[in-house]
């Protein structure tokens, strides 16, 4: 009894130790971002610096396009950057987001088994090489399934090849790219993948790249700062410090010099004239 | 695949070992988040579930009922209403908690409330009401009859506790909800498993739950040592 009362005493003093504010009020920055950026590394080797430049802590918040697109226009973060362009360009029609800046690019990449029994490897053209899938059946198709930049450029694609697909081959996940690589390389099917995610986990896949290098399966990525118009108490501030340092030669440069073995996973195109060409 | 589970867990263990500071803050995001929730949600739950088994009031069957279905809510369910009262076209968005650990400690409190009312209602009902009787009749106040139950029952109760502990502290779809699973701020071991798994870091991934386990069994020890002073009196 007494040693109940006496650990009642101590749970009571442990909550109000607990429920004091646990840190220090700090400049904060909200980021909405997709996978690629956050899983392949790239934001790890990017924020340290800004952060230390700016003073401002990058709270990343890691999701697919159209969620992160979601975020911004419910104003619960205060910056996105994304990669559908399409929907960027509504997102700042509609008035959710302002000063749109291109910020850099890669590509897409059809991978699949090695066998490869649909027979895409031959085919340049991605729209042609998901037709050549869907109508040979044989091996799945993985498909996102979520809004995200990388599904929107998947329906474009099947839109271009003018098929609907459905079936036992087409598989919707509704999960993210590291996901969908993994259920392709299990399932032995294909997907449409980032470069960047396809090379932070290439090694750890049983599959290759199939269709890469056509004009369609560009994939430029955007950055937008929340509208303060809307939410007048989003990080503005920030959010165009943070457009600023990325879109510099100094943001520039280290999205260049970003690698994994080797391989460059995004193209800075924030700068477009010479003069700050990153090597 | 040299990615059994045999070495996991000696990487697992040479995580703890070497005081990784990453590893620790997804541990004590984890720790810090759930010990509040349960410390706020439990005792209120536990009144709530007394008043049921103990007062008589009209709506109280029904009330009972409701309460014991909402335990098998899905955590992501319970996620994705406090997602939309803390998000700031939300209820309560004026207060910015979201992507918080506040946010996650309000989810938690939800699951815990809901996990802790009838289980400990089944343990207060099915004691002697005897308890009750003597402690008002000898003229103890009301609330400090309840305490006297309370007391009695101390064991079913914590275990209770526990239980619900348990539940919050693996929950992952809430916390990756309403957290968004932000490093070093919101990450907390089962949202890091998640992508740690995610990104094909199996081994980083069952090292995580290992120290899970480990800090479950400690805290069990610990809470069966209280249990077990209790007995020897």
């Amino acid at each position: 009894m007494r040693l109940s009362r006496i650990s009642l005493m101590l749970l009571l003093a442990a909550t109000f130790v607990l429920l004091s504010p646990a840190q220090a009020e700090q400049k904060v920055l909200r980021l909405a971002t997709t996978t690629s950026t956050e899983n392949s590394g790239l934001l790890k080797s990017l924020l340290p610096a800004f952060e230390k430049n700016s003073g401002y802590k990058v709270h990343v918040i890691a999701v697919g396009t159209g969620k992160a697109l979601r975020m911004g226009q419910d104003g619960d973060v205060d910056v996105v950057m994304v990669h559908a362009r399409m929907d960027e360009d509504k997102f700042v029609a509609a008035g959710y987001g302002i000063n749109r800046r291109d910020l850099m690019y890669n590509d897409f990449v059809i991978v699949g088994p090695k066998r490869d029994p649909a027979g895409i490897g031959a085919v340049k053209d991605p729209a042609a090489a998901l037709a050549r899938i869907a109508a040979a059946k044989e091996a799945a198709f993985i498909s996102r399934g979520d809004e995200s930049g990388t599904y929107k450029k998947e329906q474009a694609l099947w839109q271009a090849a003018d098929i609907k697909p459905q079936g036992k081959w087409y598989r919707s996940i509704g999960q993210g790219m590291e996901q969908a690589l993994q259920i392709a390389s299990e399932m032995q099917g294909y997907t449409l993948a980032d470069r960047g995610t396809w090379l932070a986990l290439r090694k750890k896949l049983d599959l290759v790249i199939l269709v890469q290098g056509d004009n369609r399966l560009f994939n430029p990525y955007g950055v937008i700062a929340v509208n303060p118009a809307r939410y007048p108490d989003v990080n503005y501030q920030g959010a165009m410090a943070f457009i600023a340092w990325l879109t510099s030669p100094g943001g520039q440069n280290q999205i260049a010099a970003f690698k994994i073995d080797g391989e460059n996973l995004f193209f800075p195109d924030a700068i477009q004239a010479k003069q700050a060409s990153p090597k | 695949m040299e990615e059994n589970l045999g070495h996991a867990s000696l990487y697992a263990l040479r995580l703890l070992l070497s005081g990784d500071p990453d590893l620790w803050n997804i541990i004590g995001v984890s720790f810090s988040v759930s010990v509040r929730a349960i410390l706020i949600s439990a005792p209120a739950a536990m009144v709530l579930a007394f008043l049921l088994a103990y007062a008589r009031f009209p709506a109280r069957l029904p009330l009972i009922s409701t309460l014991q279905s909402l335990q098998s809510i899905p955590t992501v369910v319970v996620g994705l209403l406090v997602y939309m009262l803390l998000s700031r076209r939300g209820l309560f968005g004026d207060l910015h908690l979201l992507f918080t650990q506040t946010a996650m400690v309000i989810g938690q409190i939800v699951i815990a409330f809901l996990f802790v009312v009838p289980m400990a209602h089944g343990v207060l009902a099915a004691a002697d009401r005897r308890a009750w009787e003597t402690a008002r009749t000898l003229g103890a106040a009301p609330w400090r009859a309840m305490f006297t139950v309370m007391t009695e029952l101390r064991f079913g109760l914590l275990a209770v506790a526990i239980a619900a502990f348990a539940r919050i502290i693996t929950e992952v779809g809430t916390s990756i909800m309403v957290g968004g699973n932000i490093e070093s701020v919101t990450r907390n071991i089962p949202t890091a498993i998640a992508l740690e798994t995610s990104k094909g870091e199996f081994a980083q991934g069952i090292a995580l739950g290992l120290v899970l386990l480990v800090l479950a069994l400690l805290l069990n020890v610990f809470l069966g040592m209280l249990q077990g002073k209790g007995e020897m009196r």
